[in-house]
């Protein structure tokens, strides 16, 4: 039988016996709207976890150390670094440098962050400022603030972030309510005001052996030979800066300038030459009177080279850890979510499917006869399953469509009413849920599979029907 | 097995119908029914055979197994050069929608389609193409007089009329055989005469084999050429029928 003839013939045996079809067909949309409603929600959470993530724009960076840093990434990389530690290379310019010319490296930029003073209004604060590079200005956290970026790579300006910009102004909102404050209101007394900053400098002294012109040309020509006789002096400074900009961004957010509260242009912060913890740890060890860095940040053209740049800084001898490695554990975890959400979802379907059969097999006791006339007028075995087999797809391809539409509402209420629930909590509206369009697909078609399967039985049972038997039948 | 010597003369070249000793039994709890029990038979092509016989001779049974709708439990039922005994039961569907066409005393046609769709339910599995089903089909229904109920459903016509559109869906296909089980069981004795009628003028005009089961031996006096008679499964009589051709 031609296929059209099939679909024909299956919709009108489906349309004789309405009502039971279109309980059946309710039952499959259901299971399917469950089984959707389980999985976007599986796939919502996942990818606002993404967004979480991405929203640091760092999934394209690699975070790199050296060898000699005991706060390794990975045990791998601790033993690493124990094993290699004496001839691993010290993170500093000259070693920047090396990285950024790496193949599809965009830039590689210290993360210089530290701890100091800053005097408003003659009063102190104490805070973590980090230095931020002047590609940032595309970041998520920097677009759109009221104010601007830094104008200049060296400019004296800061960025605040929100919760900084509170404290300026001597606001302290009850902890879960600085989202109620607009950051617009708080930039209308503090941009263009002026801070200043009190800093440890970190300034070279001469050599204590011989003559100074010595001691800088042997730091120039072999910077990482370890050379105990190098020196620096910390030294008490104070800048002047100028606030340009105030940024909502989640201090905890954002990788490299975690934590940190004010943000300087990271030129400058490196022009600053500001003591950073790790030059003690370098001095006690006698490594170099050069500036080391702790981490170094690579930013890469494309996220799907992150790992390709890790492998190469590797092989130059440092250690390198990236979001996605992160995430790695993250699309795991989220993958046996999905799997169980699903298993659940699918249960529901599973009770649709022996709707599917009770149908069929009504549907074969009722039509007997009918049966034995088409086989008596020439209908093959194959003709008589095929008829049966159309008529459990076309429920299942109906109840998956009607499913997905109703898997859809359920997913909107269930994303409406926690918003509504996180609106009444003073927290931001998420979307917890998606209906990516291969789920759509998959959803139907995977409806379709099983009400095929399901048709199985009933199929292979009115084929086999014995047409004499069936004739006699009243 | 008693068979008549004066049956019409067989033409020459390969019998219609070949039926040798065919044995058709069921079980039945403890007991073993022999439907058809050791018949043997020939038919010619464009012969007109009536099948008598009480109730329960095994009538029905033979035209089920000549149909191909029931497999012998030993002999053959040859059928167009085909052993029916011998085909798998995708070619006996096939030799039941292409050789043969069946008329019921209960018409058996499908209560949930009208008229023409029953008609032309044979075509649909010739995967015959909708435009030239449709044609078929409304020449069909117009030769057996139902061209203006194409779009009726059988529990809105007579008797009768079901029977013609079941007679139209049995020739739809043009097969070479008709079997036609008590055709006129249901109707009264005009309506039974008009289908006998368009019966006769299928095998007269279209040359088509007819093998008719009846009980009625005075239909089948008046239409058949030639009249076997069946009792307990066996073949009891088979002979030319004179009267018939007297009248012609």
């Amino acid at each position: 039988m031609k296929t059209y003839d099939l679909s024909e013939l299956a919709l009108r045996n489906l349309r004789e016996s309405s009502l039971r079809n279109s309980l059946t067909t309710i039952g499959i949309s259901v299971g399917v709207a469950s089984l959707v409603a389980m999985l976007s929600l599986g796939i919502g959470l996942q990818k606002l976890a993404t967004r979480h993530l991405a929203k640091s724009g760092l999934f394209d960076t690699v975070v790199v150390t050296s060898r000699r840093d005991p706060r390794g990434f990975s045990r791998d990389d601790e033993q690493r670094s124990t094993a290699s530690a004496a001839e691993s290379r010290t993170l500093d310019e000259p070693a920047r440098q090396e990285i950024e010319r790496l193949p599809d490296v965009l830039e590689a930029y210290p993360d210089i962050r530290f701890i100091t003073e800053l005097n408003y209004q003659d009063k102190p604060h104490l805070t973590m400022v980090s230095g931020i590079p002047d590609s940032a200005r595309s970041n998520d956290a920097f677009t759109g603030i009221p104010g601007s970026f830094f104008s200049s790579e060296t400019a004296p300006e800061v960025i605040l972030q929100k919760s900084f910009a509170l404290e300026l102004l001597g606001k302290t909102p009850p902890p879960g309510q600085e989202d109620d404050i607009p950051v617009n209101e708080l930039a209308k007394p503090l941009l263009g005001r002026e801070l200043t900053m009190r800093y440890a400098q970190r300034v070279s002294a001469p050599s204590t052996t011989g003559d100074p012109a010595v001691a800088k040309s042997s730091a120039s020509s072999a910077p990482t030979q370890p050379s105990s006789d190098e020196g620096y002096s910390v030294i008490s400074r104070e800048q002047k800066l100028k606030v340009v900009g105030i940024s909502d961004l989640d201090p905890d957010s954002m990788r490299g300038a975690a934590r940190a509260r004010v943000f300087l242009p990271l030129r400058l912060a490196q022009d600053l030459r500001v003591m950073q913890p790790s030059d003690v740890r370098d001095s006690m060890r006698g490594f170099s009177k050069q500036p080391s860095y702790s981490t170094i940040s690579v930013r890469v053209k494309n996220p799907k080279q992150v790992e390709a740049v890790e492998q190469a800084i590797k092989k130059l001898g440092f250690n390198t850890f990236s979001i996605l490695d992160a995430t790695r554990s993250l699309r795991q975890f989220f993958a046996v979510l999905d799997l169980f959400l699903g298993i659940f979802g699918s249960l529901a379907l599973t009770v649709a499917s022996i709707g599917i059969v009770n149908t069929l097999v009504m549907a074969i006791l009722e039509r007997r006869r009918e049966i034995g006339i088409m086989k008596a007028i020439g209908a093959s075995d194959s003709d008589v399953k095929k008829l049966f087999f159309a008529e459990a797809g076309a429920m299942g391809l109906l109840g998956g469509v009607v499913g997905v539409a109703l898997g859809w509402a359920i997913g909107h209420i269930i994303n409406l009413g926690t918003n509504i629930y996180l609106k009444r909590q003073a927290l931001p509206p998420e979307t917890f849920w998606s209906v990516p369009w291969w789920l759509v697909g998959a959803a139907i078609v995977f409806a379709f599979i099983v009400s095929l399967v399901s048709g199985l039985y009933p199929a292979a049972r009115a084929a086999r029907l014995d047409p004499v038997q069936a004739l006699r039948y009243e | 097995m008693t068979v008549d010597s004066s049956r019409p003369n067989r033409q020459n070249g390969a019998s219609a119908i070949r039926i040798v000793d065919l044995c058709r039994h069921y079980q039945m709890g403890e007991a073993l029914i022999r439907a058809v029990d050791g018949v043997s038979l020939e038919v010619q092509p464009g012969e007109f055979v009536a099948l008598l016989g009480s109730s329960g001779s095994g009538k029905s049974s033979l035209l089920n197994l000549i149909a191909g709708l029931d497999r012998p439990t030993s002999g053959a039922v040859i059928v167009e050069d085909h052993d029916l005994s011998k085909l798998s039961r995708e070619e006996l569907a096939k030799h039941r929608l292409r050789t043969v066409g069946m008329v019921f005393q209960s018409f058996n046609l499908v209560s949930r389609m009208t008229l023409a769709e029953n008609v032309d339910l044979p075509l649909r599995f010739a995967e015959m193409d909708r435009g030239q089903r449709q044609t078929l089909t409304r020449q069909a229904l117009e030769r057996v007089g139902l061209g203006s109920r194409m779009t009726h459903r059988p529990s809105e016509l007579s008797g009768g009329e079901q029977q013609r559109a079941a007679l139209a869906r049995a020739l739809i296909n043009q097969p070479k055989l008709l079997l036609a089980d008590e055709p006129t069981g249901n109707l009264d004795s005009r309506t039974g005469t008009e289908i006998m009628d368009f019966i006769r003028e299928f095998n007269q005009s279209l040359g088509m084999t007819i093998v008719m089961v009846t009980h009625e031996r005075a239909l089948a006096e008046r239409y058949a050429q030639r009249m076997i008679f069946l009792a307990d499964g066996k073949l009891v009589d088979d002979r030319a029928n004179d009267e018939k051709q007297h009248r012609e």
